[in-house]
């Protein structure tokens, strides 16, 4: 199973945590800090996973951002680098060529696709438009929630006036 | 203003993006990452605005501030334990958005030790059962990741329902959550394990691999309880092509396959098929781990894996060069072969420029490392590791230390050449390593006596090399080599030139534990040199019985006779000072050769006999060096060195005594005080030249406690019994006679127990006394007294005899260590002294290998005791598979939600628990039955023969009739 997904920037900041192990506060700023310095550093023509704390880190660049996964010993890392690259791709497909910052102003979008693929560190939906179809119909409850709500403010507004 | 905060805050609060636009202007002002003092002035005023804003009544404030504490807690960590409630508070939102933030942040900000996680449980309940599959989904997401064993007790039922729900997502999160659920509350297992067995025959992928992947998952922990599934995990090896739930099949057959060798015969075919067939990597290599790892036995599954590896190596992508590296590593043990097919790809990736690789290189090529090779193996691993940066540097020399040392040195065979591999290890520029060399310097020169000689030699050349005491990492090898000189002095052919080389100047680079042990071999060396002064006849016997018992046993009288037919006084300057070193070359180049021994002999004895004047020069020369270099010391703060350097002044005293008294002819004019000093001398050098066995790591426990010594008491206490007198706690010389010590041994312990049965009162004076007398001896350990005791003083002829043959000597070793061990002896490999760590060490091992069996194997026997106890409803650590027992009592809450099921699994269980290894089985068969008995003989392609059918329809009537009588055990028919 997947025990965390971190999205790390080359300049180190985080962009998104996703814990499904259970890791304290503390230990959680420890790993990031840890694993930005073992990752970060690596060229280019390296493979893509790291030992680490007897667990292996499964990470992949895209541009500036750094898709990192953690797994156990015996997991197979070419199956995650795989839901890493099905991830990005559900993202490009969702954000219209996504980039860095599509995912800092959205994070929450980010964190609603990434739940939508795995469920307790077990990927979920490997058909990439299934995802897209769930997020476009959350999204549409949202909307027309949102609508209501902007009218209702409205309202409000126009009667404080 | 009245109610105006509310209001003004929805209508001028900073939304999401403001927020982070705004970090994102500070950290540029400020040119560097969050958590300075400007973007975080910045942050915790955004933090107080939140807590503002969360409080507003208006749904969409609160969202957005809770959305952007949200932001903040997973992005900068900010603590927002605070907020938990808000979050709760949303999650009961109406407005969808509202309701996904709040869930979000209790997703991402919840743990165990959240106090009102409870209260979210009632909403959860209520979302679960939603009719909005979208909240159900939200729900689930959300429980997988907060899950708590209360949450997961209270929502069992929920989640059992949802386990059936048409929506093909929500059932799939739902199976995804149960894995979590059964974790943190496993009663949750009988329930639900049936809906999730039934699940595996799903016609949607989709489910089938989250099914697996639970699967997958609980099999990891507990593979046995599974057993009985394999017929379904076999039919979707066959007949999936997704490659998804292939690797999670793979992977619980990876599990599998060790406990049922038959299951092995029956995968290995569909495995290789695959293998041969797909052309997903990801799947490929899941083939060829299941076959390294689980099916080592089909030679033919091997081979091919084998091929697919050097696929994977020729491949240029670092991914698959690293992995197919990690294959070899794991068929390395069972095929040495596959590793040496690709000897060169292992080798060429030595010098990758992933340090992975390089490392999965190393251990591969340490992996190939047998007696033959080992040699070679070193000395290509060693030059590159001159070459290499220090990292991968110091990695090669610990896995060569490593490698060699495994198993008491098994892979070694010249000992020679090992030692000097050592000595060349610590003049590599970047080795770090000095602790482990220490230890193995240390530890070879005491369990293998014939490489003494060349252990002393490599020492020397360390020792006499100042450039090496600038490295710091270097001196605890210094540390080791000193000791083996002055421990191991006789084999040393030039002591004058040691005893230089121990007390250079640049000592004083050495850190004081160090310098320390210097001091001491200082000592060692001294205390020889002056023994050979004064007793050159009884040096000589001691050393030729010495050197010759290890060469010829017949030599030895020989050369006694021949000495003491001479009067010797041996003594050259520098080159050959000590004779018994003179004879150690030969024994290594002669062999047998006796002749050349005794004419070698001869010819020291007569140049010996030429240069006897020299002798008094040399040692007063010796002396004066000594002095002249530690009488500084002799006030250095350092309580070891101090203490050291005090003895070798105190020793330098005695000998100048003698050796003044020496200026009148030293024939037959000793007086009384002369004779004392020689005594003292020869009596010191007796304990310094006993030997140091290598001490059982069990030794310890098996020194008696001495009645009434009290280790916990306070230590304020001590300072009373110790204030009149200092133990001399590292002097490691006791001024007595190692004989009446001997004697003492078997008393020792009684006047000990004596003693301690004083009363306390006395017993201050009385325990100083006795150390006093017995000093370093104080405690009677068995093994530190015993042991040594039997290797008699060098010199003494007589005794040397009962330990002449190395063969006898080890019995005895033996039968001291009490418990039985291997021999050790092969012939053309010298001895290697074992204690009975050996035996321990294999035990571990062992364990280890057995691990996995043992946890199983204590479920079954939970199992069975808990059958015997009849059903008590317990929480029981070895969870899934024990839980999957059935109890009735703990149904109850349950019966009215799911009535027929759980009745029927508890029908089951009791009838499984019957037969324990087959318990899933049953349960696995019946429900099969219950659902499509019909439809199953239909499949051909199942393993399973066509007999358990007939079982399927009895269990069929037996659960209509729901009062069963025992079943005879189901044979786990899918083997057959």
């Amino acid at each position: 199973m997947i025990h965390f997904v971190l999205l790390i920037s080359r300049q180190g900041k985080v962009r998104l945590t996703k814990w499904y192990s259970p890791y304290p506060q503390k230990e959680r700023t420890k790993v990031i800090r840890e694993l930005s310095g073992l990752i970060l550093p690596r060229g280019p023509k390296l493979c893509n996973f790291v030992e680490w704390r007897g667990f292996k880190v499964v990470y992949r660049r895209y541009a500036s951002l750094y898709f990192c996964m953690c797994i156990n010993q015996d997991d197979n890392e070419l199956e995650i680098l795989e839901i890493i690259h099905h991830y990005v791709e559900i993202l490009d497909r969702y954000f219209g060529s996504v980039c860095e910052l599509d995912l800092i102003f959205n994070f929450h979008k980010a964190y609603y696709i990434l739940d939508e693929l795995l469920i307790a560190g077990e990927l979920q939906e490997s058909s990439k438009k299934t995802v897209a179809r769930h997020i476009a119909a959350q999204d549409s409850l949202v909307e027309t929630a949102k609508e209501q709500a902007s009218s209702l403010s409205n309202i409000i507004a126009e009667a404080t006036k | 203003m009245a109610g105006g905060p509310s209001l003004m805050d929805s209508l001028f609060q900073r939304s999401l993006e403001d927020l982070i636009k705004g970090l994102r202007l500070h950290n540029l002002a400020a040119g560097t990452a969050a958590g300075t003092p400007e973007s975080s002035t910045f942050v915790s005023k955004s933090i107080d605005e939140v807590r503002r804003e969360i409080k507003s009544t208006d749904q969409q404030t609160k969202t957005t501030a809770l959305q952007k504490l949200t932001y903040l807690h997973s992005l900068y960590a900010i603590d927002m334990s605070w907020a938990a409630f808000h979050a709760i508070e949303l999650s009961s939102s109406t407005i969808f958005n509202s309701k996904r933030t709040g869930y979000l942040a209790a997703s991402i900000s919840f743990n165990s030790s959240t106090d009102v996680i409870l209260l979210l449980t009632h909403q959860l309940r209520k979302d679960l059962n939603s009719g909005n599959p979208h909240e159900v989904s939200l729900a689930l997401q959300t429980l997988s990741s907060i899950c708590t064993p209360d949450l997961a007790r209270d929502l069992t039922p929920e989640l059992f329902t949802l386990l059936n729900s048409n929506k093909g997502f929500i059932k799939k999160k739902a199976i995804a959550t149960v894995l979590r659920v059964f974790e943190l509350y496993p009663d949750s297992v009988r329930v639900c394990f049936k809906r999730l067995v039934e699940n595996l025959e799903n016609a949607d992928v989709g489910i089938v691999s989250a099914i697996v992947g639970v699967f997958c998952e609980l099999a990891n922990k507990e593979p046995r309880s599974y057993l009985p599934l394999a017929p379904e995990f076999y039919r979707i090896l066959v007949d999936s092509r997704n490659n998804w739930v292939l690797i999670k099949v793979l992977k619980i057959f990876a599990k599998l396959v060790p406990l049922e060798p038959r299951l092995g015969k029956r995968v290995v075919e569909p495995i290789c098929e695959h293998l041969r067939r797909t052309g997903a990597k990801s799947l490929a290599f899941e083939c060829i781990r299941t076959i390294v790892c689980s099916l080592t036995q089909h030679e033919l599954a091997v081979k091919l894996a084998a091929e697919k590896i050097r696929e994977f190596l020729t491949e240029d992508d670092p991914n698959l060069k690293y992995l197919g590296l990690q294959a070899l590593a794991a068929i390395a043990p069972k095929s040495l072969n596959a590793v040496v097919e690709n000897k060169e790809v292992v080798i060429k990736s030595l010098s990758d420029e992933d340090v992975n690789i390089k490392f999965e290189a190393l251990r591969l090529v340490m992996a190939m490392v047998s007696e033959d090779n080992v040699a070679e193996i070193c000395r290509v691993l060693i030059n590159y590791a001159l070459k290499s940066d220090p990292e991968f540097c110091n990695e090669i020399l610990g896995s060569i230390l490593s490698t060699c040392s495994r198993n008491y040195y098994e892979t070694i065979v010249d000992f020679d050449w090992y030692v000097s591999l050592l000595g060349e290890m610590a003049r590599v520029p970047h080795c770090q390593k000095g602790e482990e060399i220490e230890n193995q310097l240390v530890d070879i020169g005491m369990r293998v006596r014939d490489v003494r000689p060349e252990v002393v030699h490599v020492g020397r050349d360390l020792l006499i090399d100042p450039a090496l005491l600038g490295n710091s990492f270097i001196h605890r090898i210094l540390s080791a080599a000193a000791w083996v000189s002055g421990e191991y002095v006789e084999f040393c052919k030039n002591p004058f030139e040691l005893m230089e080389a121990l007390l250079q100047p640049r000592t004083n680079l050495l850190p004081p534990s160090v310098r320390a042990v210097y001091i001491q071999s200082a000592f060692k060396v001294l205390t020889f040199s002056a023994y050979f002064y004064f007793y050159p006849e009884e040096a000589l016997a001691a050393s030729i019985s010495e050197v010759g018992e290890s060469v010829h046993n017949g030599w030895c009288e020989q050369s006694s006779d021949s000495v003491s037919g001479q009067t010797v006084t041996f003594s050259e300057p520098d080159e050959g000072f000590n004779p018994r070193m003179l004879h150690q070359p030969q024994k290594d180049a002669s062999g047998n050769d006796g002749k050349k021994m005794i004419s070698d002999l001869e010819q020291v004895s007569s140049c010996s006999v030429k240069m006897g004047h020299f002798t008094k020069d040399c040692l007063v020369g010796m002396v004066n060096l000594v002095e002249s270099t530690l009488r500084p010391m002799a006030g250095s703060h350092e309580v070891e060195i101090q203490d050291r350097v005090k003895n070798v002044l105190g020793l330098i005293e005695l000998i100048r005594q003698e050796i003044h008294g020496c200026l009148v002819p030293k024939e037959e004019e000793n007086d009384r005080g002369e004779l004392k000093a020689c005594e003292i001398v020869r009596v010191m050098h007796n304990a310094l030249s006993e030997e140091l066995g290598p001490v059982s790591l069990s030794a310890q426990g098996r020194v008696p406690l001495p009645d009434g010594l009290e280790l916990k008491e306070n230590l304020s206490d001590l300072e009373a019994i110790c204030g009149d007198f200092r133990i001399p706690v590292l002097s490691s010389f006791s001024l007595e006679k190692p004989r009446s010590l001997e004697k003492d041994v078997v008393t020792v312990s009684d006047q000990q127990n004596e003693e301690e049965c004083e009363p306390s009162s006395e017993s201050t004076s009385l325990l100083t006394e006795h150390r006093k007398r017995h000093g370093i001896y104080y405690l009677p350990s068995e093994k530190k007294e015993k042991v040594p005791n039997d290797y008699p003083p060098a010199n003494d002829l007589s005794m040397q005899d009962k330990v002449n043959d190395e063969a006898d000597y080890l019995v005895k070793l033996t039968e001291k260590s009490l418990v039985p061990k291997k021999k050790p002896i092969a012939k053309p490999r010298p001895v290697v002294v074992k204690l009975d760590d050996g035996d321990r060490i294999h035990i571990n091992e062992k364990l280890t290998e057995l691990k996995e069996d043992l946890i199983s194997d204590a479920v079954q026997e939970v199992l069975l005791g808990n059958q015997a106890v009849a059903s008590s409803s317990r929480t029981d650590k070895s969870d899934k598979s024990s839980n999957r027992r059935s109890r009735k009592e703990a149904f109850r809450p349950l019966e009215s939600n799911a009535d027929s099921t759980t009745v029927e699994i508890a029908e089951l269980g009791n009838k499984n628990s019957r037969r324990i290894k087959h318990r899933t089985h049953g349960k696995e068969r019946s429900h099969r039955s219950s659902k499509k008995a019909t439809g199953e003989s239909d499949r051909s392609d199942r393993p399973s023969s066509s007999h358990p059918h007939g079982k399927h329809k009895s269990r069929q009537r037996a659960d209509g009739m729901e009062n069963v009588a025992a079943e005879s055990p189901v044979i786990p028919d899918f083997l057959l």
